[in-house]
């Protein structure tokens, strides 16, 4: 008897153990959102938007930063989710079973591990020196691009897997070819999925610095980039330029251009998340 | 006049012979196919171009520098007037940054994973597991700010004479941000346990935590072990967490309160600063860059092996 | 004597390199009911969608032996598949309409071949619906969500958009097998009225339908090495009162599962 208390107190223990160790994780996220918000908060402002980087604090704005990222980000899904919506269509619906086809799985399974730096190094010398593009918001939204299609093609393999398979058999049944069944049946039920894993590996992107840094992207952008031709920087390269400063006044700025990083990120999640949903309400049969 | 003549069986076999609108149709088709086939092999592609973009630049660098040189000698300078080429600095406090990493996110993941799978009532989970995934969607330059501004100086008050720059933050701070990789993936494997072999165990009158630690746990362990390993493998490739709060002193220590630099950490440094492309000190960065990508190469295949393995045991 | 549309010689099917049915020789007379019985796994569905050569989609799947459709056989080497599965269509066991409007279901078979007059579509539309005995309950709500409608309308929302594409033949899997009894006497009804104009084969594992609908029977079997073959075949009314093989009186009168 006495043995068999010792044993659920034990357990009792270990169960508050357990939940400390989730809510560990999650009293880390409140501080650091509690900490980003008071240093940041005092400094978001119109003119913080508008202005450009500067050697004043008070004077820094995300201009440049922001319309950087817009313009490497538009370019990022330009390039990344055609790729990768045809080849998750390739891998659902066409590959036999076969040895290159478990080679291109592998792949992507392992480039989903490389370190993003590395993607960078390959930026560097495939499209800023090879395709001799320059330290260009080009350079850096193809960079960006083959980071990403590994999550691209996973999450719309994942879309693709859920049309069930008597959609595909009624289309095929009625003489439609293998593309006219995909094209007008299995991706506009799998469009929703498809949109939602979109957004989430744009939200990768966006907060990526590494392999921008690698490519050359400037800390210093004084100027609206007008083309993909132009150098450029994104937010997370500002805030890491402003976090490297020593003055407070710069520290702030990188807290406030942070919490306008984090709101583009809820923001793209929240479209996820609802999108997500309103999938799983439909097509069920 | 012909129509009329020729019998039924004649007719349809010319309407079920494939005429050359069948023919442009299964042209088109193919070529479709080849496109999709060809965004498929792009994967393939960004692995050789890696491979080669590495390989092609660290040559010329292993032709001036030896290998024996670069894996033995204590110490890294390439952009100094004494040049060493030693990468065993870098190495080392990748190693140091991942080991802090790893010491907090490992526990504290897997007890995460343990209370989400055997004990959160399915309310609580709904809530829980994706709050926790939110640590995983955060940037990585905003964890940099996060151990830079707030957990160094917290830190100092308890260590005061932790650097400014150091391992220990940029690793716990690292430690936290890979929790949700080990919580979300060990629970996977957790829950794949079969509830026959956990009701088995109640039966026998185990208490949860038993249940838990010595049946459902150990079941689960490959999948558990391969979750920890991706976890190293995120953390030795992390960049801006050690870039910003880590310091870019490559010294051979294993003392966490000092500055060092990591393989990563080099690389945003070079990438920062001046020196022209084709020099000595520009291809360290792709020499770095290869070994780089062979301690992850090794460790996401080593986990791939080890997920694959147990996703056979439970078909 | 009656006219036969579609021959089986000797056909074998293959999945994984194992035989799933084995040496049949079937002929379906036109435009009457040819009802598929056999217990579960007897390759009844594997034999149906030999017809219209969707084993194609199975990668592991092998088909030797012979198909005839109006002397054609379907396995020749210049066949146009897209076209057999035009003239040859398919109902399925569940009701799978495409998430699109009741309109656009029935319109899919009449687009992809091309066809683009609005007004030529909405003609067929109107046809087929009517065909399916669908069109007094849809006709004034053709452009809502075919998912709105229930079990049995779905199902002869399939049916309708079979008979889209003008096929001779109509392939049916079960297509009561998933509805409610009401809503299977419709079917039922539905067939035998199609049945003047279209040759239509059923697979069906419930053995009164066949016995309702059909003209003629053809009883499958797997033995103990659990391959299919044709047991038996003949008018529906000889195969369910006098039987010549003692296996097929024994699954009629309930002896096997």
């Amino acid at each position: 008897m006495e043995r068999r208390r010792r044993r659920e107190l034990l357990g009792r223990i270990f169960e508050g153990i357990a939940l400390a160790a989730i809510l560990f994780g999650l009293l880390v996220l409140f501080l650091l959102l509690l900490d980003v918000a008071r240093r940041g908060l005092g400094v978001l402002s119109w003119s913080f938007f508008t202005s450009y980087p500067s050697r004043f604090p008070e004077q820094a704005g995300i201009r440049s930063a922001l319309l950087g990222t817009l313009w490497v980000m538009a370019l990022t899904a330009l390039f990344s989710v055609p790729l990768g919506v045809a080849a998750a269509i390739y891998l659902e619906e066409y590959a036999p079973r076969n040895r290159v086809t478990r080679l291109i799985e592998l792949n992507i399974n392992n480039l989903a591990g490389v370190p993003s730096i590395i993607y960078g190094l390959l930026g560097l010398e495939l499209f800023v020196r090879g395709m001799r593009l320059e330290r260009s918001i080009l350079a850096g939204a193809l960079t960006l691009s083959l980071l990403i299609l590994p999550i691209l093609i996973t999450a719309s393999r994942e879309a693709l897997r859920a049309v069930p398979m008597g959609l595909r058999e009624a289309a095929f049944a009625l003489g439609a070819t293998r593309w006219q069944v995909i094209r007008h049946q299995v991706l506009p039920v799998a469009f929703p999925g498809i949109l939602t894993g979109m957004i989430l590996a744009l939200s990768r992107a966006i907060g990526e610095t590494a392999p921008l840094i690698t490519i050359g992207a400037l800390t210093f952008v004084a100027f609206d980039p007008k083309s993909p031709f132009d150098k450029f920087t994104v937010l997370p390269i500002q805030i890491f330029n402003w976090v490297s400063r020593p003055q407070a006044g710069f520290h702030a700025r990188a807290a406030g251009a942070i919490l306008v990083l984090l709101a583009v990120l809820l923001a793209m999640n929240s479209l996820a998340i609802y999108l997500r949903n309103r999938l799983q309400r439909r097509h069920q049969w | 006049m012909g129509l009329t003549t020729r019998s039924v069986a004649e007719i349809y076999a010319a309407r079920l012979q494939r005429g050359m609108a069948a023919r442009w149709r299964e042209w088109g088709e193919l070529a479709i196919q080849a496109l999709l086939f060809f965004a498929a092999m792009v994967s393939v592609f960004t692995t050789l171009g890696i491979v080669a973009v590495l390989v092609v630049e660290a040559i010329p660098f292993f032709q001036q520098v030896s290998l024996v040189e670069f894996l033995t000698d204590p110490q890294w300078t390439p952009l100094f007037a004494q040049k060493h080429f030693g990468i065993l600095p870098l190495v080392a406090g990748t190693f140091l940054t991942s080991a802090v990493a790893l010491a907090l996110a490992i526990p504290v993941g897997l007890l995460s994973a343990i209370y989400l799978s055997e004990y959160a009532p399915a309310r609580v989970r709904a809530i829980l597991k994706p709050a926790l995934e939110v640590l995983a969607g955060i940037p990585t330059v905003v964890y940099g700010y996060f151990a830079l501004l707030f957990v160094t100086p917290l830190l100092k008050r308890i260590i005061p004479d932790l650097e400014t720059f150091n391992a220990l933050s940029a690793g716990l701070t690292m430690g936290v941000m890979i929790i949700p990789l080990i919580s979300s993936l060990s629970e996977d494997a957790l829950y794949a346990v079969p509830s026959s072999l956990r009701e088995a165990a109640y039966a026998l009158g185990a208490t949860r935590l038993e249940v838990a630690l010595r049946v459902v746990l150990p079941a689960a362990l490959s999948g558990i072990v391969a979750s920890f390993i991706l976890a190293a493998s995120r953390a030795i490739g992390e960049t801006m967490i050690v870039a910003i709060a880590a310091g870019q002193r490559p010294i051979l220590t294993l003392d966490p309160r000092k500055a060092i630099e990591t393989m990563t950490a080099y690389i945003v440094q070079v990438s920062l600063g001046d020196t022209p492309h084709g020099t000595l000190e520009f291809r360290t960065i792709f020499a770095v860059g290869l070994v780089l990508f062979l301690f992850t190469l090794v460790l996401n295949l080593l986990a791939m092996r080890i997920i694959e393995r147990y996703r056979e045991v439970y078909r | 004597m009656e006219e036969i549309v579609l021959e089986t010689k000797d056909l074998t099917v293959h999945y994984d390199g194992r035989p799933a049915i084995e040496g049949v020789n079937l002929k379906i007379p036109r435009r009457r009911i040819t009802a598929i019985i056999g217990p579960s796994g007897c390759g009844k569905s594997t034999l149906l969608r030999c017809f219209n050569r969707m084993n194609d989609l199975i990668p592991s799947a092998r088909v030797s032996g012979q198909v005839f459709f109006e002397g054609v056989d379907l396995y020749g080497p210049d066949v146009d598949v897209v076209e057999v599965r035009r003239r040859i269509g398919m109902v399925f066991q569940k009701p799978n309409p495409f998430p699109k409007s009741i309109y656009e279901n029935v319109a899919f078979g009449p687009r992809i071949q091309g066809i683009r007059d609005r007004r030529k579509l909405d003609e067929i539309v109107e046809r087929c619906l009517r065909a399916a005995a669908l069109w007094d309950e849809v006709k004034d709500k053709l452009h809502q969500n075919a998912l709105t409608l229930s079990g049995g309308q779905q199902q002869r929302l399939c049916i309708a958009r079979a008979l889209a594409t003008e096929p001779e033949v109509l392939l049916m899997d079960e297509p009561a097998s998933a509805l409610d009894p009401i809503a299977t006497m419709k079917i039922e009804d539905l067939m035998r009225e199609l049945a003047r104009q279209y040759t239509i084969v059923i697979v069906t594992h419930n053995m009164q339908q066949a016995a309702r609908v059909s003209d003629y029977t053809a009883f499958m079997l797997a033995g103990e090495d659990r391959v299919g073959r044709l047991i038996e075949f003949g008018p529906t009314q000889q195969i369910f009162t006098r039987p010549r093989d003692r296996r097929t009186e024994d699954y009629i009168t309930g002896r096997f599962g």
